[in-house]
């Protein structure tokens, strides 16, 4: 298959969110519809004790040439997937540069020690400020209270996918996202994630 | 799928190359980075007719995998970095006797000690107990040298080792798949000839003049393949102006590194998969073509270290070198690196100026940094019973009053260090060593020390290596008490089953061993609590605080909330009832929130009062029995 044409060599993504939000599973269904179009893709996902309630990244590297390290350098992110909004910020501050674009999702996930009021999370618009001041192209989506419509929070992760494809920067289209969910998830499934796909699409506007 | 590059994870390669090499028994022991391994061959094993199993330890899988090999089966282990400690005695008279059939040890490091509260440094183990050793770089390397590994060991009639790290084996990337040969494959061990015959004798690292010797030969002819091995590479100038030696996923920081500098057409690099020993002929090629050379490694200088002593012995051939790594503080000593560390090293050395983003940006991204990226503290999951736990084991100890503590061990709860687990834990080191520990600060009574000692242990690490502690504690009689938090598998890693589940690693219905009656049998006095009773978890614990007579032990029985059985479900709705919470008011001081710390628990702002997060609670209902106003309320059948 020939290879779909890339903004960048390598193009340099990264999935956000907090331990539990099922970040890995969309950059590994993101992974199989870039691989399936021709690309490499090489993913860093972070496992284990550091999923428990943690700061949880992947770094997901798209090439048209082959492997690239699994950690993206500081300063070098193309597009932040967040699926909480201060762990995009968290993202920007170490990978962000002027030409950096991202996709929120508005729902906080407040950590522990501001549960326990050790410290204090930033109020919305503090927090909007900010990501506007460190991005060129920004998307915040109400992904975790479209998705409870839904049925389940963890389809959040879908309409995410949905919004980046809807950006155009990425070669992802419905036919192969839904070839992935088919092998992933089998066919029972299908139909809810390609509504919430759906969703995704349209909240980014295209 | 063969022939098509499919994305996979490092894991996974590994394991698609030991199927493509006719695998037929894998045995290991769960640990991060390395549990998928042994998972992916078990969910091969009926397509592929394989046995695997999730041994007791790693000690005892290395054996399974090891009788496989002299019974003419190939057979591979896999473990993390501590496991191979573990291991290490069966593994240092295996290499001395040598195996049959291709036998591979896939031991997965931890740099960074991402999972792990240690970085320990496994490939020392290749040195020391004097085996070769192979390092991918990369993906397709994961699986192509996987299958070659157990090729060289049949090759050599030894183990062979092969490292992964964390940003390998959980990274992902492209792999292209071959043939996996059919099932099959007979077992038999033969023993009938001379104790100095390797194919046909009885087995053993002895007589140890004649096997160490055999033993030093394979190595030899290990290095004779490594010197032509294509897993060694070298790309740049013929005669760079430095030379970078590196293995494993830090060859992909180097390529981007020195992509990132544009430096491409001043440095070679020597990316070697051959680690140990190293083929000294390829070593001096390269050495004798540049002046400086620097070493990018993780962990401890391994390769630094054998890299400097090969060039000390060829002096006299390649000159002497200008050497740039860990040892003079080029990289640093700790920690895992990434591509920036090492463009950090590289810029220094080469002189080059480098700069990630505009200055400005970099400004403000700094100047926002503090206000806002607060760290998350790891914290037990919603509905997760370790929480409660620890929540009645700190009531108790509290009660008790007389300074008590507990040695951790080595699970989900270790998280009980940090605050989620209100810092309980005031020792934690490895496998087991919390009983253990608890059985030696049980002794100390008799020098004045009157402090309660408790130990805790999940129930996989319960078989792996607390039994031999508890047996200790019982039969030297100190008054320990042993908490096994009890959660129905083996849960920090995904779930693997243990001694104590009822089906194995492929399914197959098994004979469960109950952990109370072990305990038991030993002659330990046993109480056994759900501990989402807050009250009953209390009361035993106090008891077992105020006996000081003699080892006890407490099992804490309640499935995981991340189990494949409770995922999902939610036993309760959980709800405040902002009549009765009085938040502020309230002299509790918010203990919901502010004490107890589900992060299903919020504190709102704006009626100053607690409320649940309906998208984390688990509906576990423990924060209900917290609430002294009893404004939490729970109902069944959500």
């Amino acid at each position: 298959m020939a290879a779909a044409k890339l903004m960048h060599d390598p193009y340099n993504l990264i999935i956000t969110g907090v331990g539990g939000q099922g970040n890995v599973l969309a950059s590994r269904m993101l992974g199989n519809v870039l691989t399936s179009q021709g690309l490499w893709v090489t993913i860093g996902e972070t496992f284990g004790a550091s999923q428990r309630g943690g700061s949880v990244m992947s770094h997901l590297r798209v090439s048209e040439q082959g492997s690239w390290s699994p950690q993206i350098p500081a300063g070098k992110a193309h597009m932040v997937l967040a699926l909480e909004p201060l762990e995009a910020l968290r993202v920007l501050v170490k990978y962000g540069n002027p030409r950096a674009k991202a996709i929120v999702n508005s729902r906080p996930i407040l950590p522990v020690a501001a549960i326990a009021g050790r410290t204090s999370y930033p109020a919305t618009e503090e927090l909007e400020g900010m990501l506007a001041q460190l991005t060129a192209q920004r998307w915040s989506i109400p992904a975790t209270d479209r998705a409870m419509k839904l049925g389940a929070s963890i389809f959040a992760n879908i309409i995410m996918i949905g919004a980046l494809a809807a950006t155009g920067d990425l070669p992802v289209s419905r036919e192969a996202f839904e070839a992935e969910l088919r092998r992933a998830l089998g066919h029972a499934k299908v139909a809810v994630n390609l509504e919430a796909y759906d969703l995704g699409v349209a909240m980014v506007g295209q | 799928m063969e022939g098509q590059r499919l994305t996979m994870m490092g894991n996974q390669a590994i394991t698609q190359g030991a199927l493509e090499a006719g695998v037929r028994v894998a045995a290991g022991y769960p640990g991060t980075p390395s549990s998928e391994i042994i998972q992916n061959l078990a969910g091969a094993a009926d397509e592929h007719g394989l046995y695997v199993e999730w041994s007791i330890n790693e000690k005892v899988s290395l054996e399974v995998a090891a009788a496989a090999s002299l019974a003419g089966l190939r057979s591979l282990c896999a473990m993390k970095q501590n496991g191979v400690n573990v291991a290490s005695d069966f593994l240092l008279h295996l290499a001395g006797s040598g195996v049959r059939a291709g036998m591979v040890l896939v031991h997965c490091d931890d740099p960074g000690a991402l999972s792990s509260v240690n970085e320990g440094e496994s490939r020392h183990f290749a040195r020391m107990l004097e085996l070769p050793l192979l390092e991918p770089s990369d993906f397709q390397e994961a699986k192509d040298m996987t299958k070659w590994a157990f090729e060289l060991s049949e090759e050599i009639g030894n183990l062979v080792m092969l490292r992964s790290v964390t940003r390998l084996s959980h990274a992902s990337g492209g792999v292209v798949p071959g043939p996996i040969p059919a099932p099959g494959g007979q077992a038999r061990f033969d023993h009938h000839g001379s104790p100095r015959d390797l194919r046909h004798g009885p087995v053993s690292s002895a007589p140890v003049g004649y096997k160490h010797r055999l033993q030093q030969e394979k190595l030899k002819r290990a290095v004779e393949l490594f010197e032509d091995s294509p897993f060694n590479s070298y790309v740049g100038p013929e005669s760079p102006e430095l030379l970078v030696i590196t293995s494993s996923i830090c060859n992909l920081y180097v390529k981007e590194a020195l992509a990132l500098l544009d430096a491409r057409d001043r440095v070679g690099v020597l990316k070697l998969g051959t680690t140990w020993p190293l083929p000294p002929k390829l070593l001096q090629r390269h050495l004798q073509r540049c002046e400086q050379v620097l070493v990018v490694e993780e962990v401890i200088p391994f390769l630094e270290e054998n890299v400097k002593i090969a060039a000390a012995e060829m002096a006299g051939e390649i000159g002497a070198k200008k050497f740039f790594g860990k040892r003079e503080g080029t990289l640093p000593a700790q920690g895992e690196l990434n591509p920036d560390l090492v463009l950090k090293a590289l810029a220094g050395i080469l002189d080059l100026p480098y700069q990630a983003r505009p200055a400005q940006y970099d400004r403000l991204a700094q100047e926002l940094a503090p206000q806002a990226t607060q760290d998350r503290e790891l914290a037990f999951c919603p509905g997760c019973p370790h929480r409660a736990s620890f929540w009645s084991l700190k009531e108790a100890l509290a009660l008790d009053d007389r300074d008590g503590f507990i040695c951790g061990d080595i699970g989900c709860y270790s998280l009980a260090m940090r605050p989620s687990g209100y810092g309980l834990l005031k020792t934690l080191h490895a496998m087991g060593s919390g009983a253990g520990m608890a059985s030696g600060f049980g002794q100390l009574g008799r020098f004045g020390m009157d402090q309660p000692v408790m130990a805790v242990s999940g129930d996989s690490t319960f078989y792996h290596a607390v039994i031999p502690a508890l047996i200790n504690a019982v039969h030297q009689k100190s008054p320990m008490s042993l908490v096994v938090l009890d959660n129905s598998g083996t849960a920090m890693t995904g779930f693997q089953p243990h001694p104590g589940t009822e089906a194995n690693a492929l399914g197959q219905p098994v004979p469960p061993v109950d952990i109370e009656a072990i305990c038991r049998s030993l002659g330990a006095e046993v109480t056994v609590c759900d501990p989402f009773d807050l009250k009953a978890t209390q009361a035993a614990a106090v008891g077992l605080l105020a006996d000081q007579s003699t080892a006890k032990v407490l099992i804490l029985r309640q499935l995981c909330a991340l189990s494949p059985q409770r995922k999902g479900t939610k036993p309760y709705e959980v709800r405040v009832d902002p009549e009765k919470c009085l938040g502020d008011q309230c002299g509790c001081n918010r203990l919901c929130t502010r004490v107890f710390g589900c992060p299903g628990l919020a504190w709102e702002k704006e009626s100053g009062k607690a409320r649940i997060d309906e998208v984390i609670c688990a509906g576990c209902g423990v924060c209900a029995s917290v609430c002294p106003q009893g404004a939490i309320i729970i109902s069944e059948g959500a």
